[in-house]
């Protein structure tokens, strides 16, 4: 039977090589060297733990006070992801409220610039003072710190509407507030998201700084103590969890970016 | 003759203050129903402030504008508008950007969601129209530069408006591409029951679209001649290169370089 069967000649196709895609594999791979590099460096150098700890000598404590370094994590999320949330709400609430008009834009931008020159850790002892030490202090800062980059983003967004659509609309009989719904706010919405990477950063910064001056709780204050009790890889300990907090959080902001405003990867805004 | 759709008498517009630009001064037009008029002039004669003096988006110092037999004093929702740039909005689909005036003019925005089906298939009509059947679930992203400016002109004409204002709305397209445009136009404004009013650099786009030729002066712009184009419709591209035609762009062309020497 198998004498009938017909041999086409099928060129064999090549086996498939393992092929390794770098490009996804490289933070992993520059992680990993970024650690190797530390650790020969601490190594070699023979620098004391209490100055410069190996990564192996981090891990260690990590594992070591685990449950501590967890609670005061979560505490350290918690803060600021609240702070963050505070920051978002207000932050489209003023950036609407700025790019609404004109003469409100240039009435409040400078006020805000001037206010957000101001170093946020200047103003934790007043928040402890009205609030006391502990949550309240931390979350405040990390919404003060956090919503000025929400508010330019969305009041450029506005601001920037071409005039032809406007003129388009307004010749319909749109109201501001048509023109706003319709208009002004999509198209804000890829400044927002695009600000809500940078924000959620400066979040961490509020909340750390604020824990570290005046708290009970969280990684900025066990770092602080730590520090005190010379326990430095207990400090690298929570260096390194702040990292991961700031990486995954950074990475759920950009995902969230790109679900919701996948058009404005597209097209250039101007048309 | 009844009376004109746009009349336009005697109108000053100045810009910034009593001390700004006159852009336009002792301006007289006026636009009968279903007539298609072509304003060509100097750059900077004040050809947009026309646009939106008619349509009720700057209100003149001096002088009264009447369209539709009533006192222009705001916005006039009965026209529709098209620019060079389409303005598109990126994160609406073709067709939705297409509606979009449909949520906005009074008459229709409390019918849209309880009679979509009719609206949408009115859009998709007009779309077949324009050449670009099929294309209204695209994003305009993913449309070329004349389909865009295709969907603009569906956009305008969707809440059917009585007076259809463009302002060089194919100012930035390739040659092959206007004249096609050019004709789209023409088949609207033949089937459609629409006044055009057609500000354009372009005097052969001028010539052969328009039943009027309106020549404008330089700055402070006014109206200084009138031409009735004289070619039968329907035309067809070939006038472009027939004596006449071009005699008429020729004695058009030189009355604005006449005008722009004045300035």
């Amino acid at each position: 039977m198998s004498s009938t069967e017909t041999r086409t000649p099928v060129a064999a196709a090549p086996k498939p090589a393992l092929k390794i895609n770098w490009v996804r594999l490289s933070p992993v791979l520059y992680t990993i060297g970024l650690f190797v590099i530390w650790e020969l460096g601490a190594r070699i150098s023979g620098l004391p733990h209490t100055i410069l700890p190996t990564p192996t000598r981090v891990f260690e404590a990590i594992f070591q006070y685990w449950s501590p370094i967890w609670k005061n994590s979560v505490q350290t999320l918690y803060t600021t992801v609240l702070g963050f949330l505070i920051a978002i709400v207000a932050g489209l609430g003023i950036g609407l409220f700025i790019g609404w008009s004109k003469t409100i834009y240039a009435g409040l931008y400078p006020i805000m610039v001037g206010f957000n020159a101001i170093p946020k850790v200047a103003l934790v002892p007043i928040l402890v003072i009205w609030f006391g030490i502990g949550t309240v202090p931390a979350v405040l800062t990390a919404f003060l710190i956090s919503f000025f980059p929400i508010v330019v983003n969305v009041a450029t967004g506005l601001a920037t509407i071409e005039p032809e659509t406007e003129d388009v609309l307004r010749a319909l009989g749109a109201k501001k507030l048509d023109i706003m719904l319709k208009v002004g706010i999509p198209r804000s919405m890829p400044y927002f998201f695009g600000s809500l990477k940078v924000a959620i950063t400066l979040a961490f910064v509020g909340s750390v700084v604020s824990e570290t001056v005046a708290s009970n709780s969280g990684l900025g204050q066990m770092m602080a103590s730590a520090q005190s009790n010379f326990n430095v890889p207990l400090v690298f300990a929570g260096l390194l969890m702040l990292a991961v907090e700031g990486i995954a959080m950074y990475a759920l902001m950009a995902w969230i970016e790109k679900r919701m405003t996948g058009w404005a990867h597209r097209s250039t805004m101007s048309n | 003759m009844a009376s004109p759709l746009v009349s336009i008498e005697n109108v000053d517009m100045r810009y910034g203050g009593p001390d700004g630009t006159l852009a336009v001064s002792g301006l007289n037009l006026k636009i009968q129903r279903g007539e298609f008029v072509a304003v060509v002039g100097p750059s900077g004669c004040g050809k947009s402030t026309l646009m939106k003096l008619t349509t009720g988006l700057h209100i003149p110092q001096s002088g009264s504008v009447v369209v539709a037999n009533s006192q222009v004093t705001k916005p006039v929702s009965i026209v529709g508008m098209a620019f060079q740039n389409p303005t598109m909005l990126p994160w609406r689909t073709t067709l939705e950007n297409i509606l979009l005036p449909l949520e906005i003019v009074e008459r229709h925005r409390h019918r849209l969601r309880a009679h979509k089906a009719e609206y949408v298939a009115k859009a998709e009509k007009l779309l077949e129209t324009v050449g670009l059947k099929g294309f209204g679930e695209k994003f305009p992203w993913q449309l070329s530069g004349g389909m865009q400016q295709r969907a603009n002109l569906c956009r305008a004409l969707i809440h059917e408006p009585e007076l259809l204002m463009l302002d060089e709305p194919f100012g930035a397209l390739d040659a092959f591409t206007r004249e096609e445009l050019w004709c789209v136009i023409r088949d609207l404004h033949a089937t459609q029951d629409v006044t055009i009013a057609l500000v354009t650099h372009d005097l052969r786009e001028s010539v052969f679209l328009a039943d009027k030729v309106v020549v404008m002066s330089a700055r402070p712009g006014r109206i200084i001649s009138e031409h009735v184009v004289p070619f039968a419709r329907p035309r067809q591209l070939e006038l472009l290169y027939e004596p006449a035609f071009n005699e008429m762009v020729q004695k058009l062309h030189g009355e604005i370089a006449t005008a722009r020497a004045a300035a």
